[in-house]
Order: C-alpha cells, then structure tokens, then sequence
C-alpha cells in the first residue's frame, strides 16, 4: 500500500513519541517575523537556553513595516521598538535578518519561497497561520503559536499531533479570468471554515498540476481558512524548475540528488487518504466573499444567501456577517459599491498577481472615489514589477504603487481602513475589524477581480473586461 | 521542569453568544504591537465591548453578573484565524483559566494546553443548555473534571472531549513542552543522518 507525501515527510522526521503521546517532530527551516517572535526570544532567554539551529533560523519584518516612508526611525514608535527586538534578537543569536535595508525583505510567506529556502520534503514552521503556503513545494508547512516558536528555538523540534489527510482532487480547465485565488474561495464555500480541522490537505489532480507555483501558493495559503492547518501540492516538474538557480537552491551534483530526494516524498500512485474531495473547475466563474469569513462566499455571477436556505449551523454566523455588512439578503453581490482595492499580501502579492491586475488596469482608470493600494509582496517582487514597467500602469490608472509589506491585509501598519469602507481586497481574511476599522468591511477576491472593481468603483466580473 | 497537574478546574462561567469567533476579535491586529504579552488582558475582545469613543457596548464581559467569571462559553469553530498567541495570552490574563465549546480552531486549541488552559468540546445541545444555565443563574459553579471527562454545572451534568495528548499533557503537569523536547536532544542531533537537506544533499 503506498504512502501519501504527509506521512513519508513526518516519518522522516519523527524524532521520538512524547509522554503525552504526541510526536515529536524536527524542524527543517524555521521562519520568524517581528510580531510573534519577542515574547518568544524572551522565554528562552528567561530559561538560559540559547537557538539550537541559528542556521535553519530565518528571519524578516513583514507585518508591521509602514509602506508609503520607509524611513527609519518609524513613525509609529511601537513599530520602531518591535523591529529593533528583532534585530537585535537575531544579531545575539546569529540568525540571517532580511531587513528593510536589504533586497531580500518582505512577507515572510513570499521570500521562503523566493529565495528557495522553501524546498520539497521539509518540514517549515513560522508563528503564522499562513505558513501553510509553503506547502506548494511539497513540505509540511503550518503556523505555530509563541510558545511554539519558544520550543522551536529551543531544540528544533516541536510537539505534535498527526492530521489525517484529506485528497482534493481537482479536474477540468480554469476559463479566462478565473484564478486559483477562486478554486480556493470555492472550496472554502463548499467545505465550510471548519472543514478541515484535524486534516492536512493534498491538492491533486489534473488542474492543479497545471497552475505554475505562485498559482499553488494562493492556493495552499487559505487551507488554513478552511480549518486545514496544512496544505500541499506534490512536488513535480513545475516545482523544480522554479527552484533552479534560486539562492538557497542545492547546484551541481547536490542539485541532482536533491531531485531523487524531492521526488521520492511525492505521494506514492497507490497512496491512500483519510478523505477525499472532488471537483471540477471547468464552470467556475470569479467568486467574492460577502461575510465575515473566507467561506461565506458566492460566485460574482449569484445573489448573496437567503438565511432560511442555510443549514441551520450556519445561519447565526450568517446573521452577524449580514448586521456587520449591512448587506441585504438574496441581492447581487455584482453593483456592490466599493470604498477601497487592496491588491498584494502573502496570498496574492505575487509578481504573476500584479501582472494580472496591470492586464486589466492598462490603459484605464480607477473609480474616482476609490482609493486603490498596490503593495508588492517583497522587494524582489517590487523589483520584477518595475522593471515590467507595471508600477507606471498601476499609477496612471491612479493607484498608489508602495514599498512592500503585509499592508492592509491585517493593518498593523498605516494602512487600514477607516469607519464603515468596504474594501475589495486580495487578501486571505474578512475578519470583523482585519483591515484596521472595527466597523470596515472586506470583500476577499482575486487581483484581476480586484483591479476591475477598482475601475468600475463596484463588485463586477472580471471577464467582461479582458 | 514540573507543571502543575490540571485535572480539575470550577468557577463561573461567561456565555459568550456566536459561532466561527475568530483571534481577530478575541485580539485586534492594533493592540499585537508590543514585545511583551503583559498588558493583554484589558484588550480580550476588545472591539466587541467598546465602542470607538470608548463606550461599553452590551458584551457578557461587560456585564457585572460575569464580573470574576473564569470560565469562558462558545460556540463552534472558536479560535480560528491567526495563530496568534496572543489571543489565548489575553483571554488568560483576563482571567480566563478553561474554555468549552462545540468545537475550536487546532492551533487556537494547542496555544491553549501550552498555556495550561483546557478547552474541551462538548455536543451543542449541551453547552447551548450551559449557556441558558448560566445566563439565568449567573453565580452557577461549573465543575470541569478532566479525569471524568465530564462536566457538572449545578446538576447539568454532560460529556466533554478533548485530543487525548492534550488531556495527558494537563493532567500529567507536561503541558510546557520544551522540557519534554530538550529530553531527547540526542535523537534530534541524529536527524542530520536522515534528512540530506541538511547535509545540503552532500
Ligand atoms: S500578508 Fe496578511 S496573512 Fe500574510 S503574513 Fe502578512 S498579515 Fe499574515
């Protein structure tokens, strides 16, 4: 009986079963950021240990980096005394630091893989949920809490429970105009945001094989919306050729066994799954959320739910995304008029993301009452796109073109949204409040979906567009 | 380094009323710039109990009936959202010290039993009846037994359930893990021999 990726990849790192039955589990490549990692550094100094692993440590400062005046000191003199934790916090442990100053710097979730740190067969933990991004090379990749980081720090490893694994299977061909971001705002829909508690998921079959890397991370990024704390794609020739030559990729003869190695954790033909899950993409049209979490979701081309046609657990969740909403019952989610585009974060701040929302901003220009917020996912994404030349579409369209950082996706920065704004935005979460108002509201959809509600200063399907 | 073992946990209870409650609202994003988790318990839900020119809005942790209350009542899905440890953090320095409900986000869950705060499930007929229990007779006990696995709320008495190593890990007082993860420093070293990435595949 064949093996699915999951189990190969935690039995290869299996360090020992804990007294509480747990496993312990080593850590291949431990990612940091400044928002979730002092308290951590903190407890370990408290306790006299020291970083087991400085060389499988990486760090940056994503969250709270202000992206209109990079300039330090920041500001915000908070901001400035959580960056200067963590720079002094890796500088004492010897711990690489992609700051602000370097051409490195950005989501922690986009310069792993950038940087081809991220690699097929690791298992990668980062104090944050959307590590399950990192999936799509074919790793075990999940988000960890503090005291989490602390052990990890600590001893490299961390104490676990096995998920089951649950297959997504997907077929068909996605039509133009139709992203991952809206494969995964379907399942999300279909699957509900608890769904996926206790399960890993593996993405498989013909239409996932065919999207290219970044395509995967998009999708890979929201499993955990679905309560899925991992999330993966095996590893195949896309994998591979986008790792080539990246700075953290082996080269020569190290290059070749590191292939065998890649390819010998993909899951077996034969492979078996707790669960599995079908569908096909073929009629998917663009999908936007319309409550106040990722699975309250509807195609652009439906009306928002009637909540006596809800399941009956649904419906009070329901109740309070439509009270904060102020939307109506039953209505079009197309019209619906918007205040603010947010296009980048970690699931799509992409350089392939700003290509398509640049196709549909060329040449025109937003609504003039939209405010519209274009934020690379990194400085080597910014780079690319400028020398693309989309930075000059994105302005003369009249969106603001800023330095890179997590922005108005969770608005620890500037950035955020004021009073009631409704924001259409590429990020992963529509949360009461996430975009910095208490009283702001979200729309999560696709960049292409994004830039057209940007111009037409409304909900609208994208595909009329291009 | 020994924990203490928790087995039993009574006190009051809050009914915190709806579903899928996320860490962004058990936390807001704005009050996480900070490099210490010291001062989180005064903002535990904090844009759910305030308005934005400070005043109280109608919230079970702004009622004086759930004053000192430490055991807190929810729905389903409760945690999801960012793995913030924030958010346990703030609930125990309010004074939170268990949480039941229909079910919880896993890291949520994980962050807890690191903490020492048990949350365990319990069917939805059952903490729905818990909740009406305490929001008509606000000074209720509410007994966890984790031994039992049962809970007994002033003659309400159901089954609650939780992962088996988070039981152990709290009733055994092994819920700081590094302690139990610096033990097998040996093993760990020997993951070099296993995995080529680290040999950087020479
Ligand atoms: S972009 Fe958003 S979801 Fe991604 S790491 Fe930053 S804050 Fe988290």
């Amino acid at each position: 009986m064949g093996k699915n990726l999951f189990d190969k990849i935690w039995d290869l790192h299996q360090v020992a079963t804990l007294p509480t039955g747990q496993d312990q589990l080593f850590i291949g490549l431990h990612l940091i950021h400044e928002v979730t990692s002092p308290q951590a550094f903190a407890m370990i100094r408290e306790r006299g240990l020291s970083v087991a692993r400085p060389d499988r440590t990486f760090a940056t400062v994503d969250h709270i980096v202000p992206t209109e005046d990079p300039r330090r000191p920041y500001a915000d003199g908070l901001a400035e005394e959580m960056i200067r934790a963590i720079e002094k916090n890796t500088r004492e442990f010897g711990i690489p630091f992609f700051g602000p100053d370097t051409d490195a710097q950005g989501i922690v979730h986009i310069i792993g893989p950038e940087m081809g740190l991220t690699q097929p067969g690791m298992t990668i933990a980062c104090g944050d949920s959307h590590t399950s991004t990192h999936g799509a090379f074919g790793a075990i990749a999940f988000g960890i809490g503090t005291s989490q980081i602390r052990d990890v720090l600590a001893t490299q490893t961390l104490a676990m429970n096995r998920l089951g694994v649950r297959r997504l299977w997907i077929e068909g061909i996605l039509r133009k105009g139709v992203t991952a971001k809206d494969i995964i705002l379907r399942i999300l829909a279909d699957l509900g945001v608890e769904g996926g508690i206790g399960y890993a998921y593996e993405y498989a079959g013909p239409a996932v094989e065919r999207l290219c890397m970044e395509e995967r991370m998009t999708l890979c990024n929201m499993s955990v919306e679905g309560g899925a704390r991992v999330g993966y794609v095996n590893p195949d020739a896309v994998t591979f050729d986008y790792l080539k030559g990246r700075k953290y990729a082996p080269e020569g003869e190290a290059w070749d066994r590191a292939l065998g190695f890649w390819k010998s954790v993909a899951s077996d033909a034969d492979a078996t799954f707790d669960d599995e899950y079908r569908m096909n993409v073929d009629g998917l049209a663009p999908m936007v959320t319309w409550g106040i979490n990722p699975g309250q979701a509807v195609s652009v081309e439906e009306n928002l739910p009637l909540i006596s046609d809800l399941p009956e657990k649904d419906r009070e969740t329901a109740r309070q995304a439509y009270a904060h909403m102020r939307f109506e019952e039953g209505r079009p989610i197309a019209g619906q008029k918007i205040d603010v585009a947010f296009i980048g974060s970690c699931t799509n701040g992409r350089i392939s993301d700003f290509r398509d929302a640049a196709a549909v901003l060329k040449g025109r220009k937003i609504a003039g009452h939209v405010k519209a917020l274009v934020v690379p996912g990194s400085m080597r994404v910014k780079a690319e796109a400028e020398k693309e030349g989309l930075h000059e579409i994105f302005r003369d369209a009249g969106c603001e073109w800023r330095e890179p950082g997590c922005s108005m996706c969770l608005a620890m920065n500037p950035d955020r949204l004021t009073g009631t704004q409704l924001s259409a935005s590429t990020s992963n979460r529509n949360f009461i409040g996430r975009q910095g108002s208490p009283t702001g509201r979200t729309l999560l959809l696709s960049p292409a979906m994004a830039a057209a509600a940007a111009v037409a200063g409304e909900i609208t399907d994208v595909r009329e567009m291009i | 380094m020994n924990d203490t073992q928790i087995t039993r946990i009574s006190g009051r209870g809050i009914p915190l009323p709806g579903d899928d409650i996320d860490t962004d609202r058990i936390i807001p994003a704005r009050f996480m710039k900070c490099v210490t988790f010291d001062g989180l318990g005064q903002y535990a839900f904090h844009d759910a109990r305030f308005e934005a020119d400070g005043t109280e809005k109608r919230h079970p942790l702004n009622d004086p009936a759930y004053k000192n209350a430490e055991i807190l009542i929810a729905g389903k899905n409760f945690g999801c959202g960012s793995s913030r440890e924030h958010a346990p953090q703030a609930l125990m320095r309010y004074g939170i010290r268990a949480v039941i409900g229909e079910s919880f986000a896993e890291i949520f869950a994980g962050n807890c039993t690191v903490l020492g705060i048990p949350v365990v499930r319990a069917a939805r007929g059952d903490v729905e009846a818990l909740r009406k229990r305490v929001e008509t007779d606000p000074v209720t006990e509410i007994r966890i037994d984790l031994a039992s696995m049962r809970v007994d709320a002033g003659g309400l008495t159901f089954d609650i359930d939780m992962p088996d190593s988070a039981r152990k890990s709290l009733t055994g007082g092994l819920w700081d893990t590094t302690t139990l993860l610096l033990a097998h420093a040996e093993q760990t070293r020997a993951m070099i021999g296993r995995l080529p990435y680290l040999r950087r595949f020479n």
